[in-house]
Parts: structure tokens; C-alpha cells; sequence
């Protein structure tokens, strides 16, 4: 199995290094032709703004939207606004794969980034622990139907799934477990 | 152990990225538009204070907030060396990152700031391992080489940078008992010391700044092991900073490809004239400016 990591900017490493140790091949992805024959690909955090201007430049936007439709994607923090069908603070552009209205910056600025474990929702894995990291983070403001909240903070949605999509607003790739890169890993 | 991983946390997602110097708010939506990750907020561009002389400080609170204000990445300020005041300030106004820099005047010849008091992350320039270790055993969360700010002159940075790659690498070959004289004459913690010896890398995100001026400066501090770029008075003391702030994040992003760097050096116009380092009297360097 071979995953791809959207490598325009961001942090790339760490899930590259949480993938490997799970035994999956990585593919950085920066042109269009490295999204070929791909299990699924993680959208890294880092800037959203940053990202979206890479994604033109280097050609990506056709082939991304194409991907992301149909294919296991994890969005995580940025990647998570540039997946997003509704973004906002301020408004931007976006994949429109998953049907979530989600916010930039709504918790405040790095002073206020922080550390907290997360409730799973009902019926879903509530055996384990999980934990998060929320650096700048965006806010999930709204799910639509067609989406399901698995994780939650101070009962807000922060990690939402619809078919192929994954979007997680803290940074799994920064804590110790590696049990939501093994989720996304069944999912491909 | 935790407020460390939000600081370096941050820094993790500014990686492959090009944080800019502006000085207000103008050059910082110049800056945003063109891609940069981040910006650093400061009252003159490296080679202004250079030109100008005088006494270089913290920028005014108000244009700090107001560049807050209107970008919606990252906003980085700079404070004097020593003056923890000055970074009381910018942690109240909220900014997300605190350069502790030496393109700044010191405001203390003998200590530098104690950055595990604070909750904003600190980045601090070095020139060679043991400074980079011993500001990181005060609490720096992100490292960058300090090159020589201002001078247009990429060849401090790239000495800096081999430097530490180069002393890292050698860490790594040695036993046990050697790291603990190794950790003596760097001047460095001695568990920091076995952490690199180890991993062969920096406890923290590397970054490369000062005098990086075009789109392939930008490029080669990127294949010596930069993890990203401070660009300073480059961008916007060139004949046309949009065109070149959009080339060198285009650049840095495609660091290994040259056939990009050639198409995003185009048609550039005339960069910032520059300085031989060899002209600078030692005092004149800001390089050397901390310990």
C-alpha cells in the first residue's frame, strides 16, 4: 500500500515517519503525476493560505478535486479548511469534499493552542483514548447530513468522516499513538 | 513537557515554507498574497538599520497589532537579545512567535532571554551548534542560522548551515564518554548533546535566515538541510517585491527541482545590490552579536 502526503508546505514529516513505521510506503506529492496509483493521501497541517497558492502553481487544483472525491483522503488542520465544502475567518477557496462549514483561527492565536484528550462519539471506538493537539486550530461550526462526528472537544466536532473523507482539526501526527493513522490506513 | 510540544508544534507546520520581514501592514498583505507562511513584524528592514545606524528595537505596538489585524497567517516579532520586557510586550499583544534576534541592538551583553517563562514560542539565530543547543537550553522552540541580516550576501547563511550540519554529523560517530567532553567545549547541555548525537538532527525545526536574496538562495539554504526561510530585506528592498515573493515560496517549495527555479527567476528585475562580507568590519557584523 502506498499513501501519498500533499508535500507543498507543512508538516509533512511526521506523518511520513508514523506511516513508515506502520509498515505503508509514502509518496510525496507536489505534481499531479504523484497522485497516481495512490491507497489515499493526508493533507497535511501548515498554512491553508500557503497551500492553496502552491496548489496553483504547481497545476494540482483538476487533479486534487478529482482525487478527493473519490479516494481515502485525511485532511488534518489546514488540510482539513482546504477539504472543507464552507470556509471561513476569512472566507477562501476549498475542495469542497466534505460537507462541514469550518472556521480558521477559532480558538485564537499560538497563545492559545493547546492540549486536551477528546470524547468519541457514541457506539464509536469507546474503548480507547484519545488525544489532541490544537496548534491555530480551525473550529468545525457546522456538519452537514451526509457527514458523521467520531471525535469531539467540549462537545464541538473535531474529527468528522464522510465515505472516502477524514478531516481532523488537531494533529494526530504530534502525539505518541499512531491509532488515528491506523484508522485512516483501514480506510484504504 | 507539553508547552514544548505546541511551541515546536507550530514551527513543524511552518515547515517548507518563507517567512518574511515587513514593516507594516502593506508589505505583510503583500507578503500573505504571495504565499509566505508566516511574517515577521520589525520597526526597519535588516538593511535599513544597517545603512541608518542607530539603536534598532522592538517595532511600535501599533503596527504589530495592526499587521495582526489583517493577515490571517502567522505573525512573528522581533525583540532585542536580553530584553525580556520587550517580549513580555509582544507575548500581551498576542503574536505567535518571538524572534530573539541579533539583527536588533542587545539589550544585554552577557544573558539571553529565559524562554521557558514565556508561553509564546521563542526562534533564535546561531551560528554554529553549541549556540544553537545552549539557546535551546533556554527554551528556544525553532532555530535559525543567523547568516549576516542585510547584506544581500547568501554566504554567512550557508556557512552557518554546514557548520551545524556538519558538527551534527560528527556527533553521531561518538561514544558515550566522548559526548560529555563534546558537550564541554560547545558550551552545550550535555542531555541536548546526546539527544543530536542520537537523531543526528536538532531537538527543534531548523530554519535559514539572513541574506537570502533571490529565489536560488533561497533554494540552496533549503538542500543544506534548511527546514524553511527567513527572508528579510531581500524582498522588499528589490525592484519588485510581489514578483519575488511569489518566486521565492514557488522556489522554496520546489527546492529540488531547477527547472522551476529557472522559470520563478525570470523576469525578476534587479535584486538588492548586496554587500562582500569581506568589506564589514568585525563590528559592523550582527552576526556576532549574542554568544
Amino acid at each position: 500500500m502506498r499513501i501519498g502526503i500533499l508535500s507543498l508546505q507543512g508538516a509533512v514529516e511526521p506523518h511520513e515517519l508514523k506511516l513508515k513505521s506502520l509498515g505503508v510506503s509514502v509518496q510525496r506529492v507536489k505534481v499531479p503525476e504523484q497522485l497516481k496509483d495512490l491507497s489515499g493521501l493526508i493533507l497535511p497541517g501548515g498554512e491553508s493560505t500557503t497551500m492553496l497558492h502552491l496548489i496553483g502553481v504547481n497545476k494540482l487544483w483538476e487533479s486534487l478535486k478529482e482525487f478527493t472525491s473519490t479516494k481515502p483522503t485525511w485532511g488534518i488542520c489546514a488540510g482539513a479548511i482546504l477539504l472543507a465544502n464552507h470556509v471561513s475567518h476569512p472566507e477562501q477557496k476549498s475542495l469542497e469534499a466534505i460537507d462541514i462549514h469550518i472556521q480558521r483561527n477559532a480558538y485564537g492565536r499560538q497563545n492559545e493552542s493547546f492540549e486536551s484528550f477528546l470524547e468519541p462519539e457514541a457506539g464509536w471506538q469507546k474503548d480507547k483514548k484519545w488525544e489532541g493537539v490544537f496548534i491555530r486550530a480551525p473550529r468545525i461550526i457546522a456538519v452537514g447530513n451526509s457527514a458523521k462526528t467520531l471525535l469531539r472537544f467540549n462537545q464541538e466536532p473535531v474529527m468528522v468522516e464522510q465515505e472516502n473523507v477524514l478531516v481532523s482539526t488537531f494533529h494526530p501526527e504530534l502525539t505518541e499513538s499512531s491509532q488515528i493513522h491506523q484508522y485512516f490506513i483501514g480506510k484504504c | 513537557m507539553s508547552e514544548m510540544k505546541l511551541k515546536t508544534g507550530l514551527a513543524e507546520m511552518l515547515k517548507g515554507g518563507v517567512i518574511m520581514d515587513v514593516v507594516n501592514r502593506e508589505q505583510a498583505l503583500i507578503a500573505e498574497k504571495a504565499g509566505a507562511v508566516a511574517v515577521m513584524a520589525l520597526e526597519r528592514v535588516p538593511s535599513d538599520i544597517r545603512k541608518e545606524g542607530g539603536v534598532a528595537r522592538m517595532s511600535p505596538p501599533e503596527i504589530i497589532a495592526d499587521i495582526m489585524e489583517h493577515v490571517s497567517i502567522p505573525v512573528m516579532a522581533k525583540a532585542r537579545i536580553g530584553h525580556f520586557v520587550e517580549a513580555m510586550v509582544l507575548e500581551s499583544l498576542g503574536v505567535d512567535y518571538i524572534d530573539e534576534s541579533e539583527v536588533l541592538t542587545p539589550a544585554d551583553e552577557q544573558y539571553h532571554i529565559d524562554k521557558f517563562r514565556f508561553k509564546t514560542p521563542f526562534v533564535c539565530g546561531a551560528r554554529n551548534l553549541g549556540e544553537a543547543l545552549r539557546r535551546i537550553g533556554e527554551g528556544a522552540a525553532m532555530m535559525r542560522t543567523k547568516g549576516e541580516a542585510g547584506s544581500g550576501n547568501i554566504v554567512e547563511a550557508v556557512r552557518h548551515l554546514r557548520s551545524l550540519r556538519s558538527q551534527m554529523r560528527r556527533l553521531t560517530t561518538l561514544g558515550s564518554e566522548e559526548l560529555v567532553n563534546e558537550a564541554k567545549e560547545l558550551g552545550a547541555p550535555l542531555s541536548l548533546v546526546q539527544m543530536v548525537a542520537k537523531t543526528g538532527k536538532l531537538p527543534v525545526p531548523n530554519f535559514a535566515a539572513g541574506g537570502i536574496a533571490t529565489p536560488a538562495d533561497a533554494a540552496l539554504c533549503m538542500w543544506l538541510g534548511a527546514e524553511s526561510v527567513f527572508v528579510g530585506s531581500g524582498i522588499f528592498k528589490s525592484e519588485n517585491p510581489e514578483r519575488l515573493a511569489n518566486a521565492i515560496v514557488e522556489s522554496v517549495a520546489n527546492y529540488e527541482d531547477a527547472s522551476i527555479i529557472a522559470r520563478c527567476s525570470k523576469g525578476l528585475g534587479i535584486p538588492m545590490k548586496g554587500i562582500d562580507i569581506k568589506t564589514l568590519k568585525e563590528e559592523e557584523k550582527l552576526s556576532t552579536r549574542g554568544w
